[in-house]
């Protein structure tokens, strides 16, 4: 008999604790959570790069609705908890739903601090806590206007960062006299301002808010001194409490926060408490690195496994783009304490670290630090430093004589050194999967590992762990430029297009610092793929950024002269194209016309000139472009399914139909092909195309990632569904997803190998939210590219593309 | 020799990061509209297959054939890179916004 296991609250920490659980004995507890936020659990840490835009909402979400349906577990979103009866064993929701537990775990966070001051409950005052107020900040910096932060603290900074990032005029108010005051002192402090006054953020220091003004809405923020600073948005930043209201109202012991043992239990022996809501040992903790500690203790509490938490030391860095600081344990001075600082102004380095008894106990980096790793180290192993005292400032590789390069740094830390402070994932842990699951590249150890999959900060030193294990065979900076022109890969691309809303190629190649004037024929096509994928109706599309099949709408041959292929949706044609197809033939004397692998006519030797013209004709017929020369949707090959063949199970050469009709027209990062047979014994080769289709008796089964070119790889099966509806609409959110995440030239079977493909499949299969919206995204784009362009050349849209500049033939003649 | 410059047509024309074809007696010329403006003219065949450099991209001061991605420079007519050959270049010259293409070079007089 399974026991009953309650979760109020659906943040990190009990995400965290379940997935431990989970491993530890999955048999163990039916398990309901009850979610006061309308979503699933997300990585919160990643907040400020959704509010500076650099990542979107589905990016940080940890646990995705499939995973709740896979585990079994069922979770109430939007619903919070009104009262626990510990008596009944009950739990009762605003919404009137009582459940029972064996076991309670009580994970409810924590709540801003709102500074007691007139107006502060006017509408335009935010906090800066979950999704909600990102989103309202999101909205509120569309306008363009004034954003007050109050708190310089790292959450008001990164909050300033984001809004400042999406326009908005931002000043940060902080009551004290520098920036960070509790990490940086006074001249630290000052190195941070000026980084944040470069991005336009006014800051003012030692700066006591009055009150906030404003009638309906804010206006302003009045300070002490009668500065009155205005204001369309006024984000809270000043600290967070822990949330222990339950705690209180159902008579467990709190102090701070809800007050735990060892092993995260409360008072009342089947309440535990966990995250920032809990209060251990008179501490509580904000930071992930501790929460997900915890959340390791309670889950093998909870599968009857010995384990106490000794608390935590705790390290911390601000995410902010282009500003690293980097700070770890305690800085208050005193009497048993000294200090080492380095300092250079010039170069924005500023090393602080704290000692008592020949031991680190606080170290802050700001400017430089790659070492903060190895000082956090040494501070949780409490190492005695006395013999390299001397040259402990300079970092790891001036230790031991002759100074060591990076690599060698972190070749040289133990097993047991964190990597991953967000995740607490350990050197050891992470070049053991490098050689166990012979991983390749950051990205497969952040997907096996998750180290580096929540804030990214300690990307460079998984680089270097990587190359120390792989020696020359990993070598980023050799493969991961687009091109000569810059040193930015694909990806941080794409990201940086978002983030800072580029919506040219110039205008791209200006804010990315590109080395060439114009680009290379590498770069320009991708960008511009990326630009119109990422803004559709937007971004003006830049022809001479294509290549020149894109460019003419047809692909060039050996000779020069051009082959045309027209759509056949399907493989289904009639008399009356192929007598059009026969006449154009013959009227322009086309050298040659072949059956193509994709079921389609291909007209071979065209002229240029004569382009538009064998266009109209076929138009006239009702025929448009096929795109046999495009990075887009390509053809759709069918069987005759149920209309003809006795084998068939259902109208497979209809559904292909329906798909290319709807598919049409969308660019993707390269050719997709696609495929639908009617029965197992697919004839039409659905298991080798890039999205394929089997029918059977059932419905749909849906396969991907398949090759049949330079590589030969059979598909991956999606899933099964029932409806044709469904099997569109999983197609054209799996095409969405690709078109987002895919590398320019990046067939879908190597995307697929790249992200993985179970992250494709909890996108576009398991989870349903993120495939609706990935589906509307994919309906958006369509509303602008379904336009024939054979229709509009012929119109004589772009005619210079098909005329010569000059006929100097005559001239001579005339002569 | 002045009377050889024949106007061939507006810069603008040409579309920047692009190029048109003149067709002459003696085959097609491309002529180059670089992002500053600048015009170049190549006979239209790649050194490498005979590819039309009128159809490739054009960036800086090259344009990379359509047919196996050679980079032509637009001022020399090289190959550049590891590859090895050259286009034959013509004299253009632009005048109050028309291009002037040099044809003592581009149509060779049969008498």
């Amino acid at each position: 008999m399974k026991q009953k296991l309650v979760i109020i609250g659906n943040g990190m920490a009990p995400g965290r604790m379940l997935e431990n659980l989970l491993e530890a004995a999955p048999d163990a507890y039916e398990v309901t959570i009850f979610n006061a936020e309308p979503r699933v659990n997300y990585d919160r840490i990643m907040l400020s790069p959704v509010l500076s835009g650099e990542k979107t909402f589905e990016e940080i979400v940890i646990h995705g609705d499939g995973w709740y349906i896979k585990h079994g577990i069922t979770l109430y979103k939007g619903c919070k908890i009104k009262t626990i009866d510990r008596a009944a064993k009950t739990v009762t929701s605003d919404t009137g739903i009582v459940e029972s537990y064996d076991k309670l775990v009580i994970a409810t966070g924590s709540v801003p601090f709102i500074i007691p001051v007139p107006g502060n409950d006017m509408a335009g005052v935010l906090t800066y806590r979950d999704l909600d107020d990102v989103n309202a900040m999101m909205i509120a910096a569309k306008s363009r206007g004034n954003a007050v932060v109050i708190g310089g603290g790292l959450l008001g900074l990164e909050a300033a960062a984001g809004l400042a990032e999406q326009g908005m005029k931002v000043t940060v108010i902080h009551i004290m006299p520098t920036l960070m005051e509790r990490q940086l002192d006074p001249a630290a402090g000052h190195l941070l301002k000026k980084a944040v006054e470069e991005r336009g953020i006014t800051v003012l220091n030692g700066a006591n808010t009055k009150a906030i003004l404003g009638s309906s809405r804010v206006e302003g923020v009045e300070l002490a001194d009668g500065t009155i600073v205005p204001a369309d948005i006024i984000v809270m930043a000043v600290g967070i409490r822990p949330n222990a209201v339950l705690g209180k109202e159902s008579g467990l012991e709190v102090k701070r926060g809800i007050v735990v043992d060892d092993q995260m239990r409360t008072s009342d022996p089947d309440v535990f408490a966990l995250g920032e809501c809990a209060e251990h040992r008179g501490m509580v903790y904000g930071l992930v690195a501790p929460l997900y500690e915890m959340a390791g203790i309670l889950a093998k509490t909870l599968a009857a496994e010995p384990a106490a938490y000794a608390g935590s030391v705790t390290a911390t860095k601000l995410k902010v783009t282009g500003i690293n600081l980097f700070s770890a344990g305690d800085f208050a001075e005193g009497e048993d304490r000294e200090e080492i600082v380095l300092r250079d102004a010039r170069q924005g380095i500023y090393k602080r670290l704290v000692l008592k008894n020949n031991r680190i106990v606080g170290a802050v980096l700001y400017g430089e630090t790659s070492d903060g790793a190895w000082f956090f180290d040494m501070l949780k192993r409490s190492v005695d430093i006395s013999e390299m005292r001397d040259t402990l400032i300079f970092g790891q590789s001036y230790q031991g004589g002759t100074p060591l390069d990076p690599t060698a740094a972190v070749a040289a830390l133990p097993d047991d050194a964190e990597i991953c402070g967000c995740n607490g994932i350990c050197k050891g842990k992470i070049t053991g999967a490098i050689e166990k699951l012979g991983l390749k590249n950051v990205d497969d150890v952040r997907s096996h590992t998750k180290a580096s999959a929540s804030c990214g900060s300690c990307t460079g030193l998984v680089e270097q762990l990587l190359k120390v294990k792989l020696g020359d065979a990993f070598n980023p900076t050799a493969i991961q430029p687009m091109c000569g022109c810059t040193e930015l890969g694909h990806d941080d691309v794409r990201r940086l297009i978002v983030a800072k809303s580029i919506k040219s190629i110039p205008a791209l190649m200006q804010e990315l610092n590109w080395k060439t004037s114009c680009g290379c024929a590498k770069c320009r096509p991708a960008l511009n793929y990326y630009l119109l994928a990422t803004w559709p109706g937007d971004y003006v599309d830049d022809s001479q950024s294509r290549f020149i099949n894109e460019r003419v709408h047809a692909n060039i041959q050996k000779d020069g002269t051009y082959s045309v292929v027209p759509r056949m949706w399907g493989g289904v044609t009639s008399a009356k194209e192929l007598r059009a197809i026969a006449d154009a033939v013959d009227k322009f004397a086309i050298p040659s016309v072949k059956c193509t692998g994709g079921q389609r006519i291909d007209l071979l030797g065209v002229k240029k000139d004569d382009l538009p013209a064998v266009w109209s004709d076929l138009n006239a017929a009702g025929m448009v472009s096929g795109h046999a020369y495009g990075k887009a949707l390509r053809t759709v090959k069918t069987c005759v399914g149920t209309d003809w063949c006795r084998f068939g199970t259902q109208d497979s050469t209809g559904l292909g139909i329906k798909l290319e009709k709807f598919m049409w027209g969308a660019w993707t990062p390269a050719k997709v092909k696609m495929a639908v047979s009617g029965c197992p014994r697919n004839c039409a080769e659905a298991t080798c195309k890039d999205v394929g289709v089997i029918c059977v008796d059932s419905g749909y089964e849906i396969h991907f990632a398949g090759a049949a070119g330079l590589d030969i790889k059979g598909t991956e099966v999606l899933g099964h569904v029932k409806t044709e509806e469904e099997a569109i609409e999983v197609i054209a959110a799996l095409v969405q997803l690709y078109r987002e995440q895919g590398r320019y030239l990046e067939r879908i079977y190597k995307w697929a190998k790249r992200v993985g493909s179970t992250s494709i499949k909890a996108a576009v299969l398991e989870d349903a939210t993120k495939r609706k919206a990935l589906y509307e995204r994919f309906v958006f784009a369509q509303s602008f590219s379904q336009k024939d362009p054979w229709e509009e050349r012929a119109r004589g849209v772009a005619a210079h593309e098909f005329r010569p500049m000059a006929n100097l033939t005559f001239k001579q003649a005339a002569e | 020799m002045s009377d050889t410059w024949i106007d061939i047509g507006g810069v603008d024309e040409i579309p920047q990061k692009g190029s048109r074809v003149v067709k002459t007696t003696s085959g097609d010329v491309a002529v180059f509209r670089t992002v500053n403006d600048e015009v170049f003219a190549l006979r239209d065949r790649c050194p490498h297959k005979g590819g039309p450099l009128s159809q490739g991209i054009v960036h800086g001061t090259s344009v990379t054939c359509p047919l196996h991605n050679w980079v032509i420079g637009l001022d020399s007519g090289s190959a550049q890179g590891q590859d090895k050959g050259c286009t034959r270049r013509f004299p253009v010259k632009v005048e109050a916004g028309r291009i002037y293409l040099d044809v003592a070079l581009a149509l060779p007089r049969v008498a």
